[in-house]
């Protein structure tokens, strides 16, 4: 790259200055509205605030400056991102324009329910759509993100031990390939975690399941498909194992994309699970939310559900939608019902593809992962050689023994090439692991070049690893010290004295 | 086209893209890929209604969205948690652009600088607004951030039991009991009146304004709570804090909020985006996403997600909370809408914000047979005994197209919860009080 002279350097960091840099008293970003009342007298100067800092910035300059910030992102809409584990899958247009709609962002969550019965309706066929789709029979939309629905879902099998007066029952199982948060949620809802280990194919060790469970297990906590990629072919098994030791069956939902149409938790046996409507539904992830993550719950666990679900009242042609708290209830996840703007969303989707349209989705997101897999096992190491599901992990650990080049270093290089970076080092139980999820809305013309690209960085590993291991180049950033930042935490403008 | 004529517009796959993948990948057909899968659980029933043209979906929509009434068609007063304030066009072009709303957590900084640096921007406002030391990057909901911040409590002063004052929101009470209970940490409900705390109370739980509106004197109840070596945790309207002093000037130690009257539409309750701010001595013990500003391996500023060994994808069941989203894009809202309002939008708004409210309620004071029940400052709410059951007055102004307050009658006697925000015009606001004396007439 040219070395940029000093003017051209300005620049840059001009881009980057802060809002309370580039605050200049007496200017304004917007035009205020007058007082149309008459002056109320004010409280004493005593318990008024004396002076708040905060930016003067007009409303050109935030606009730039907010402009081109986002310009330093990748994002589905700019980049193939083949983020595994949390479907970067295109974001229909159309479901902003839904969820945008006056009617569903102008109304207070606490409008009396005859004036709101447009959204009460909406919320009860989501409900309906999810039910069917995971042949779950309850659902409530009030957790507010994946680990909330998770929460949600742990704290009813809490509840539902306690009932039966199993205050022993505090064991959950969870095994060594799930998501971060299904421990984190566990402890959360005063639950022990036990970590399962996986047999030598991926899925969960029967034996060591069987040695674990007792009087004192609550339940089990599984991916579905597992976070390698894969479908536990002993899930029958799992699930009568744990549900004959009395426990509860918890199903993360985040994978859910591979499974449309296909197979149904309900089906299976699990009690409970979590749906991430931001993942499988299209929510846009928002930069890191908002997410949404409605618990659906199969009989044993539907008297305790969160509050609020919505209802159905027929009566001839009408019908009454209202908010109801089922009988035993776990109680509020959230000041209000939930994240309805991404309900909206979810419902959209939903209604825009029907019945043929998401029964395929899991067919094409699966294809295209396997497709990749098969392209791509001869260059990176494989693990778990056999058909995944709608992601795959592959494994850099060949590449580092013989060329000293990280999984790290190939997810940097994949940015030079205008590709976000799969996964890294997740799951913990592969070394060097990539996770790569394509998901079904990408062409097999980007998957080819995704290939391709893989394929150069492998060659690149062997040949010129100093290309990946100073990657990216052309980054608004080259690799930042994360270790600096933890050490010495910067967390906030702070005026120079 | 597809024997079932649909061909969904988000997927490419063409019928010779699937035949050559498979061949590429060595199976006759997708089936094949499904074969992990107990053959007696494949293929579930999936009856969901066919699919709808974009074009017959918003219609569809248009239809659902038209059954509720909205601003323009009411005139509304609900407040309670959820508070009506305009918002610049900006907040809504800026944030919809896709670079912000179709990226993800920012795990890789070099591809992410925009999320990062709006999110550092995001925490330095927050911390300005609400006096403290550090904010992180966003929570669920000033509701669930409040729950979290009393946990936190929990995690820095040992003790097992939180106190909460009385005229705390009770929804955030329900929540904070969905959070503590199953942890086996005990609530006590007490009074601002005998601020007596239990042995192996962590921390005391305020609201300013409480929920009936009106200010609690802080500073007192900081002092009383330090004495008992408890924390002080608080939860702030944003609005009053532009306005009244912050909890950073009262010595409050974490601090919470409801980021979603800072440009955020009131969309039915969700999404919001919690502010999250505390000391800095008390950082390593935060829940949720933080970013920090570090340097690149050139030299150059820039950001990245930090202090990570809290959360639950390193630490799992040690981590400080489970929560992984920071709502980033509702906080991007609240961002451009604070930068935007700046230093004199953000006063101007709580002024005009604080006399809206009391004109109403000079108003209402004087129609026969209603009263302000408080004494007090009250900010942008407040509440009225009413001479009927607030329902039965409500079911009245809804024939006339007004939103009332909200009923509160089960914690004060014929008591309406009532909000007007500078976006409540004079008419509305006279024609609210002309309603209220003609509903009892």
């Amino acid at each position: 790259m040219a070395t940029k002279n000093p003017l051209q350097l300005k620049y840059e960091e001009s881009r980057r200055r802060l809002l309370m840099d580039r605050s200049v008293p007496g200017r304004m970003g917007v035009s205020l509205p007058p007082n149309d009342v008459p002056e109320q007298p004010m409280p004493g100067s005593d318990i008024l605030r004396n002076e708040m800092d905060f930016p003067e910035v007009t409303e050109g300059e935030i606009v730039r400056y907010f402009s081109q910030l986002s310009q330093f992102n990748f994002s589905i809409d700019h980049n193939f991102y083949p983020l595994g584990s949390c479907t970067m899958k295109y974001n229909p247009k159309v479901n902003d324009e839904v969820a945008g709609l006056r009617g569903f962002t102008d109304i207070h969550p606490l409008q009396p329910e005859s004036t709101v019965q447009g959204a009460l309706k909406l919320m009860w066929e989501l409900q309906e759509y999810l039910a069917e789709i995971t042949g779950m029979p309850g659902v409530s939309l009030a957790p507010m993100a994946g680990a909330d629905g998770e929460l949600a879902g742990m704290l009813m099998a809490r509840a539902y031990h306690l009932e039966r007066g199993d205050t022993q029952r505090t064991k959950v199982l969870i095994p060594d390939s799930a998501h971060g948060t299904n421990p984190a949620t566990a402890t959360m809802s005063g639950f022990e975690v036990v970590t399962l280990p996986s047999d030598a194919r991926g899925d969960t060790d029967l034996d060591a399941l069987r040695n674990s469970v007792g009087d004192d297990l609550a339940g089990l906590m599984i991916t579905l498909p597992s976070t390698l990629g894969l479908f536990d072919s002993n899930i029958d098994q799992v699930v009568k194992i744990v549900r004959d030791a009395g426990g509860i069956v918890y199903g993360d939902g985040a994978n859910l994309n591979a499974l449309l149409g296909r197979v149904r938790m309900g089906d299976l046996g699990f009690d409970v699970m979590h749906s991430n409507l931001h993942k499988t539904f299209t929510q846009p992830h928002g930069g890191g939310g908002p997410g949404s993550g409605p618990v659906l719950v199969g009989p044993r666990l539907l008297p305790y559900l969160p509050t609020p679900w919505v209802t159905r009242r027929a009566d001839g042609e009408d019908e009454t939608f209202s908010f109801t708290t089922p009988e035993k209830s776990i109680g509020r996840m959230a000041a209000f019902h939930g994240n309805f703007g991404a309900l909206v969303r979810a419902y959209a989707y939903i209604s825009t593809l029907g019945k043929e349209g998401i029964a395929a989705i899991s067919d094409d997101a699966v294809l295209n992962a396997n497709y990749v897999m098969s392209q791509l096992k001869d260059d990176y190491d494989l693990p778990y050689d056999r058909v995944c599901m709608h992601e795959v992990v592959l494994s850099a650990r060949t590449l580092k023994r013989q060329h000293g080049v990280s999984a790290l270093d190939v997810a940097k290089r994949l940015i030079d090439y205008g590709i976000h970076p799969p996964t890294m080092y997740f799951p913990l139980i592969v070394e060097e692991a990539l996770m790569v999820e394509p998901t079904e809305t990408e062409s097999k013309e980007t998957l080819d070049y995704f290939i391709e690209v893989m394929k150069t960085i492998a060659r690149e590993a062997r040949d010129e690893p100093s290309l990946l291991h100073d990657a990216p180049h052309d980054t608004p950033n080259s690799r930042l010290d994360e270790a600096r930042a933890a050490r010495q935490p910067d967390l906030r403008w702070r005026r120079q004295t | 086209m597809d024997s079932h004529g649909f061909v969904s517009p988000y997927s490419p796959n063409t019928d010779s893209d699937r035949r050559e993948m498979l061949d590429a990948i060595g199976v006759d057909s997708v089936e094949e890929l499904f074969e992990d899968i107990p053959e007696a659980y494949r293929h579930p029933p999936l009856n969901l209604p066919p699919p709808k043209s974009e074009m017959e979906l918003l219609r569809y929509a248009e239809e659902l969205a038209s059954m509720n009434g909205v601003p323009g068609d009411y005139a509304c007063f609900l407040g309670a948690g959820s508070y009506r304030h305009y918002v610049p066009a900006i907040v809504r072009q800026l944030t919809s652009r896709s670079e912000y709303v179709t990226s993800y957590t920012p795990y890789q900084p070099e591809v992410s600088q925009g999320t990062l640096q709006t999110e550092f921007e995001f925490q330095t406002l927050c911390a300005q607004l609400t006096g403290m030391d550090v904010a992180n990057a966003g929570m669920y909901d000033g509701a669930t951030s409040l729950a979290e911040g009393a946990l936190m409590a929990v995690r820095v002063n040992g003790g097992r039991r939180i106190a909460v004052l009385d005229s705390v929101s009770p929804r955030y009470v329900e929540v904070l009991e969905t959070y503590t209970k199953s942890q086996g940490i005990e609530i006590d409900i007490i009074s601002a009146d005998n601020l007596t705390l239990a042995d192996d109370t962590a921390c005391l739980l305020a609201q300013q304004p409480n929920f009936y509106g009106y200010l609690e004197d802080m500073q007192a109840i900081a002092d009383k709570v330090h004495e008992q070596d408890a924390l002080f945790v608080v939860y702030a309207d944003p609005f009053a804090m532009a306005l009244f002093k912050p909890p950073g000037e009262y010595d409050a130690d974490i601090v919470a909020s409801e980021g979603q009257a800072l440009g955020v539409a009131p969309t039915f309750g969700g999404p919001y985006v919690g502010i999250f701010a505390c000391k800095q001595q008390y950082i390593r013990q935060m829940p949720g996403r933080i970013v920090g500003r570090t340097v690149d391996s050139d030299g150059k500023i820039g950001y990245v997600l930090t202090l990570q060994t809290r959360e639950q994808h390193i630490r799992r069941e040690r981590a400080t909370s489970n929560i992984c989203t920071s709502v980033a894009l509702i906080a991007l809202m609240s961002t451009v809408f604070m930068a935007a309002n700046g230093k004199k939008g953000m006063r101007h708004l709580a002024e005009l914000t604080y006399h809206k409210a009391h004109y109403l309620a000079s108003l209402i004071e004087r129609i026969p047979g209603y009263s302000l029940r408080m004494d007090g400052t009250f900010f942008q709410e407040f509440v009225v005994e009413c001479p009927i059951s607030p329902s039965e007055i409500n079911d009245k102004l809804l024939s006339q197209k007004i939103i009332g307050g909200l009923d509160v009658s089960d914690m004060v006697p014929n008591g309406m919860l009532v909000c007007a925000t500078e976006v409540n015009s004079r008419e509305e606001i006279e024609a609210f009080a002309h309603a209220l004396a003609e509903a009892v007439a």
